[in-house]
């Protein structure tokens, strides 16, 4: 499907991009050469776009940033006579968000970096770009820090990460998974990234991210989130069984595997409260502050 | 208007009240004591108060107020005559007004947090400084003018008008009045409510029994003395409909705050329904009554208090040209609407995303009943979702029986458990719903007592806790305790008969013992997990943000 090429094209273009943002970039291209008659008609046909894209990517980014990029092109009024030009003030508003979401990165790293002290130890969980980012800008402000990554198993991603930091001239020690209990008492502070941020303030990231947090809150150290605002998503979990399936495994293996529950899943659900605040380009959150914001970006 | 529905009220009244017109201008010629009896005469027989009654009463008090501002103002202008001289002496009763003003509002911020029983201190503080103020400006006032007389400033005269409204202004000190059901040890209070409802034709009912001393601030009636012995038949100023319905209330025959609210909107339609505008009056001067009646006959909801608003605010914005059949059928219709809207369709909303939380499996726990949890618990199984559910239960009311009915007759499978059973079977559990009577503004659920005992243990089992609640029982009130508001039912009801013996039958006599009935508790945001709206999901924290967003809609 040249939809899915696309997607995989722009992927391995910019590694360093989001896959949602990806995703976003190719519901753009899909409008602009979208043939359709009808503004339902037009809707129905990227709903069932960003559906095709999830089936690629299962990640919750994927479709919430799909679900949101869809809402803000059709917030404005929709009242032209003329189809074509319809299309173009929704053309124009896509390309608005996607250079919105660009900036995010940088805007979270903004906020975020105040936070990392001289001499800080910080502990942070598989690889993420938006936490790779504010290391980043917190080195460029010359702070001094050292920082310890899980080696996140099944895909050992941490190793990625402790490659990353290592080109920045940061310090850093990959430690088991099993290892972070051990490892808390030496840490200030815990950052992770967010896969998604749901409804209740809590987030759905990388498996391991659950106890990561609950042996924070044990000693009492803060745990922070840095998350873009497309990722904010309508789901409401309960408790980890609550996450839908579709969002535990990756693509492939819910297209493969039959019996599900001898899969391991790649995702777990952290309740908001274990998170002491969200890092993200709408500001600094509170997690009960997120239902406030969600409630505006979806009603 | 038409000229005849004018004619035709104004002829009622003088049909019905013969007795008292005639009587009232006879003794309206003869001067004032016998003004009053008539009115009294009128109030005993039970009849409404003629217009000119009515208004009479309204000037007698305008009267008052009037004289006692002339008071106040020959005082301070008197002694703001001399403004040149006495320009100093007014910056200096500048300055003991501004150290009592900001002791008044201090006083008052901690009138919140501090519980009811002390109100009477903060509340006689700000007439006090008053009268210390008054007293005080009065006596330098008498001072300079015996040291600098006939001194008579024409500017003295032109400022006198402006400056004695300045001074009262800055004397209002901001005080926030708390509601009078909270207040019952103030003797005061309970003077002033006598006063307004003989006002209203209102009788009072009094307190029965012995009251716990940290509920001493709340009503506690009994159910075998009813308001409505002590109204005299026939009443015309209670419309029967409403009569009606307060005997239900009060005798626990309609139950549960959605029935409740209900209930009273069709109470309503009824009263529009059957009034005739009397000329130059409104339906809105009436309402208070009805609203006080039933407040003496149980203590309205927050559901219900949100109900009355709304019903205030629709008559307010019928325009003041409408026709009169034309503004009823109007009435008829919002008031049709708001009970569709936000009872029956939230419900069906409520059930809609409420199954997205229930699998295969699940064994729920439901306490009491709430006819809001039944409806989605039945929708569910409707639904093909297999589960089944834990009824939990608690004396006095025993309300958990009748939910237990209705699940069964449905065909899930139930179990019954006493609240003291509640940490045995929780380990059961997978999933807890509850309804809610109010959610207040802080996020804290109040609900029937016992809601935050289960919640609570719930929370220590990591058992998740829904709460089910539509947007209109939502209230900008703020309680962190149970012990502010609540009310207190009949304490008879804890009495039991078993094996033929009593034990209970004589507590009035032991001077120690009370009976306590609680009706309602808070629970804290922090036990609930989520709390299933109309307007979706919701934590409990972002209650004040639905609140926010419904004030912009309207």
């Amino acid at each position: 499907m040249k939809l899915v090429e696309y997607f995989r094209a722009q992927m391995m273009k910019d590694p360093d991009m989001a896959s949602a943002v990806a995703a976003i970039r190719t519901l753009l291209e899909f409008l602009k050469r979208d043939k359709g008659e009808t503004i339902l008609g037009l809707r129905e046909s990227l709903t069932w776009a960003t559906d095709c894209l999830t089936g690629v990517d299962s990640s919750v980014a994927v479709s919430s940033g799909g679900e949101l990029f869809l809402r803000f092109i059709s917030l404005t009024s929709l009242e032209h006579q003329d189809l074509s030009r319809c299309k173009k003030v929704m053309e124009e508003r896509g390309e608005l968000f996607l250079e919105k979401i660009s900036m995010s990165r940088t805007k979270v790293a903004k906020l975020c970096h105040t936070f990392i002290k001289d001499g800080a130890k910080i502990l942070t969980h598989s690889y993420s770009r938006v936490v790779l980012r504010v290391m980043e800008k917190a080195a460029a402000e010359k702070k001094r820090f050292s920082v310890y990554v899980t080696e996140s198993q099944p895909d050992s991603a941490g190793r990625q990460m402790a490659e990353a930091l290592r080109k920045l001239n940061v310090p850093v020690t990959v430690v088991l998974d099993a290892a972070v209990g051990y490892v808390l008492e030496k840490v200030d502070l815990v950052i992770v990234g967010a896969e998604g941020v749901v409804e209740s303030g809590g987030i759905i990231n990388k498996i391991g991210t659950y106890q990561m947090a609950l042996c924070s809150k044990a000693h009492n150290k803060p745990f922070y989130v840095v998350a873009e605002s497309f990722k904010f998503v309508r789901l409401y979990p309960l408790n980890q069984q609550d996450v839908p399936d579709k969002f535990k495994y990756k693509a492939d293996t819910l297209k493969t595997v039959q019996n599900l529950s001898e899969e391991h899943p790649m995702i777990d659900y952290t309740p908001p409260s274990l998170i002491t605040l969200l890092f993200t380009d709408l500001g600094v959150l509170t997690p009960s502050a997120v239902s406030d914001e969600l409630i505006k970006l979806y009603l | 208007m038409s000229a005849e529905p004018s004619v035709a009220s104004s002829s009622t009244p003088a049909t019905q009240h013969k007795k008292t017109t005639r009587g009232g201008t006879r003794h309206f010629t003869e001067g004032g004591p016998v003004k009053k009896d008539g009115i009294q005469q009128a109030k005993t027989e039970g009849k409404e108060l003629t217009k000119e009654e009515k208004q009479r009463l309204r000037k007698e008090k305008k009267q008052q107020k009037k004289s006692k501002e002339k008071k106040d103002e020959k005082a301070s202008q008197e002694s703001e005559k001399e403004k040149k001289p006495v320009s100093s002496a007014s910056p200096a009763s500048q300055p003991p007004t501004q150290p009592i003003t900001p002791k008044a509002p201090s006083a008052v911020p901690t009138l919140v947090p501090v519980p009811a029983s002390e109100t009477p201190a903060p509340a006689d503080k700000p007439a006090k400084s008053k009268a210390e103020m008054k007293a005080e400006r009065r006596a330098r006032q008498e001072a300079e003018r015996a040291s600098k007389q006939g001194k008579k400033g024409e500017v003295g005269q032109q400022a006198a008008p402006g400056k004695p409204k300045a001074p009262p202004s800055e004397l209002q000190p901001v005080v926030k009045r708390l509601p009078e059901h909270v207040q019952v040890d103030n003797p005061e209070v309970l003077k002033k409510l006598a006063k307004k409802l003989e006002r209203q034709q209102i009788p009072l009912r009094s307190d029965y029994g012995y009251k716990v001393s940290l509920f001493s601030h709340l009503h506690q009636y009994s159910r075998k003395a009813p308001l409505t012995q002590q109204l005299s038949i026939p009443s015309t100023v209670i419309h029967p409909a409403i009569v009606r319905l307060g005997l239900q209330y009060s005798q626990g025959i309609v139950a549960g705050s959605n029935a409740r609210s209900v209930a009273l909107l069709h109470a309503f339609k009824q009263v529009i329904r059957d009034y005739t505008t009397p000329p130059n009056e409104e339906l809105s001067r009436d309402l208070p009554n009805q609203f006080n009646f039933l407040n003496q006959c149980r203590p309205l909801s927050a559901s219900m208090g949100n109900a009355i608003k709304y019903i205030k605010k629709e008559i307010s914005n019928i325009p003041s040209q409408c026709k009169e059949e034309e503004a009823k059928s109007k009435l008829l219709n919002c008031i049709d609407r708001y009970i569709d809207e936000k009872i029956n369709l939230a419900a069906k909303a409520i059930a809609k995303s409420s199954i997205e939380k229930i699998s295969d499996g699940d064994v729920i726990l439901v306490y009491g009943c709430s006819s809001l949890v039944n409806h989605i618990l039945c929708e569910a199984f409707e639904k093909n979702r297999k589960f089944r559910v834990i009824v939990v239960d608690s004396r006095p009311r025993l309300e958990g029986r009748e939910a237990l009915r209705r699940l069964v007759q449905r065909g899930i499978s139930c179990t019954y458990v006493l609240i003291s059973a509640v940490s045995y079977i929780l380990p059961e559990v997978s999933k807890v719903f509850l309804g809610a009577h109010a959610l207040l503004a802080n996020g804290y659920v109040m609900s029937r007592v016992g809601t935050s005992q289960i919640a609570l243990v719930a929370k220590a089992f990591n058992v998740p806790v829904l709460v089910c609640c539509e947007t209109y029982k939502f209230c900008e009130r703020v309680q962190t305790d149970s012990f502010v508001s609540n009310e207190l039912d009949d304490p008879d009801d804890l009495i039991v008969t078993r094996k033929g013996k009593t034990q209970l039958e004589h507590w009035q006599e032991v001077p120690s013992l009370g009976l306590l009935n609680l009706v309602y508790d808070v629970t804290p945001p922090d036990f609930v997990d989520l709390v299933i709206t109309d307007l979706g999901m919701i934590p409990c924290t972002s209650v004040p943000v639905v609140l926010r967003v419904k004030n912009v809609d309207q």
